[in-house]
């Protein structure tokens, strides 16, 4: 099994490194030839515009939308869950839209806003989770099939699941806590 | 909920990663920078080839001009203060600006200290021409290193110097037994546990950009094949004849610096970069690296 992880820009190296450490072999994807036999694609943390715009001009968008079509399992952190949403709010920016999910992009504010919080998921059961907002997105609404496993305590969505896709607002890989890619890994793959 | 910790600072950087940081002037300027796919803009009033030209003293930019391009933008805007200059820093912060860098592009404040950056929420990049330098500016609390190259020549000989120089301390760090590393952390004039630190990790604590003299697409992907994290460019887009395709191709070549076939497609055709200065005819005190210790 190997696992994609996006690599355009942002933070791929911090996935590769808790991937590598739990064993899992992973590869960077900048370009469609690097997608192929790969059984999960990682969109990490970074700038959602930059992402979006290397997508569309290195051609990746269409063949992750058929992969992802075809069932390949995709976990995106912060700008990777905007590039997942079907709407993004105010913006006509380039994503995939996999997720029946609204974003909302820089929604706490500015950098000095920037935030860790002890997080309660309970699907990773009952030990809060450290998680780190940077200029961090939420979830405004969701559609039917799209389970929240977590929000804040004023109820933003910061992290929801639909079928093989997986989203969240903060970032797993800055921390050492291994739980939300080991949840991804077996229960959307 | 905490906010303004390490772990958010350093984070933000490392989220700029393999992406291109471009000096604007203007919000049109910022737009287009955001466009071409910049991770953030640097606010300024000149870029540093007009700031050379000009002369005088070079301060903070205008809060008023550095806000519109707050609001013209959704990536980070990052803006600069003098070395020491910790009123200018405390402005900035005010105003909501994402990322300062204390920068020797700007004329110093202070010829002796460097700002105390822990006492900041909002995070600092500073610049470094070797390893002693990076590892003084991260124990002040900077959250992002750079390397100083020579600003605004358009002549990336300066950053490649100071990051080979940089990659190869850290190379050797690596090859020390641990009773060697105190002596080290001497001759360096870095705090010991950053020396460790660095001899463990085998990098910087914190993201490493490149900045200083870059001007073309081959210029950003040499600096990245030598280890930069990302790359700032200053003049290199605005000074050159088409800004829009420079910007383009420079971030196409932060990420595809590996791969020569897209670096020639990229290089291909941009028009005339920006005009270049051969180092040697700007006397030493004019060398901007030279501010700062």
């Amino acid at each position: 099994m190997v696992v994609g992880v996006l690599a355009l820009q942002g933070a791929f190296r911090e996935h590769q490194q808790v991937l590598e450490a739990m064993g899992v072999k992973t590869r960077q994807v900048r370009k469609p030839e690097e997608l192929e036999g790969i059984s999960a694609l990682i969109i990490p943390g970074g700038e959602s515009t930059a992402i979006g715009k290397l997508l569309v001009d290195y051609g990746l968008m269409e063949p992750i939308r058929e992969m992802a079509a075809g069932g390949l399992p995709i976990f995106g952190t912060c700008a990777g869950l905007i590039l997942l949403a079907k709407e993004i709010t105010g913006s006509p920016q380039p994503r995939l839209g996999l997720m029946d999910i609204r974003a909302e992009r820089n929604a706490f504010g500015r950098q000095v806003e920037s935030f860790e919080v002890d997080l309660e998921v309970p699907a990773l059961g009952e030990k809060p989770l450290r998680a780190v907002f940077i200029r961090a997105p939420y979830i405004s609404a969701v559609g039917p099939g799209v389970e929240v496993l977590a929000s804040l305590g004023d109820g933003k969505i910061v992290m929801a699941r639909q079928g093989r896709y997986l989203a969240c607002a903060f970032h797993p890989e800055l921390t050492e806590d291994r739980r939300v890619h080991r949840y991804f890994l077996e229960h959307c793959s | 909920m905490e906010k303004g910790t390490w772990t958010v600072k350093k984070g933000l950087a490392e989220m700029l990663k393999g992406g291109v940081i471009m000096d604007v002037t203007s919000p049109e300027e910022a737009r287009i920078a955001e466009e071409a796919g910049a991770v953030a803009v640097m606010a300024l009033e000149r870029v540093p080839a007009d700031i050379r030209a000009a002369g005088g003293v070079a301060r903070m930019a205008d809060p008023a001009l550095i806000l519109r391009i707050m609001d013209a933008v959704t990536i980070p805007v990052m803006a600069k203060v003098r070395i020491g200059h910790f009123v200018e820093a405390q402005i900035l912060e005010q105003i909501g600006v994402d990322y300062i860098d204390e920068s020797e592009v700007l004329t110093p404040a202070d010829e002796q200290h460097h700002i105390d950056k822990h006492q900041f929420k909002v995070p600092f990049v500073c610049g470094a021409r070797n390893l002693g330098e990076a590892l003084r500016r991260i124990a002040e609390g900077a959250a992002m290193i750079r390397t100083k190259g020579e600003p605004g020549t358009g002549n990336v000989v300066e950053a490649v110097r100071h990051m080979r120089l940089m990659m190869a301390e850290i190379r050797r760090l690596q090859s020390m037994r641990r009773d060697e590393l105190m002596a080290a952390a001497k001759e360096m004039g870095a705090p010991y546990e950053l020396v460790v630190q660095v001899a463990e990790l085998g990098r910087l604590p914190v993201v490493n950009f490149a900045a200083g003299g870059i001007a073309t697409p081959a210029d950003a992907a040499l600096m990245m094949q030598l280890g930069a994290d990302g790359i700032f460019v200053g003049s290199g887009i605005f000074k050159s004849e088409n800004p829009r395709a420079y910007a383009r191709a420079i971030v196409a070549a932060t990420t595809y610096y590996n791969d020569p076939a897209v670096l020639a497609e990229v290089s291909k055709e941009l028009g005339r970069a920006m005009p270049g200065l051969e180092i040697a005819t700007i006397a030493r005190e004019q060398r901007m690296q030279e501010r700062g210790w």
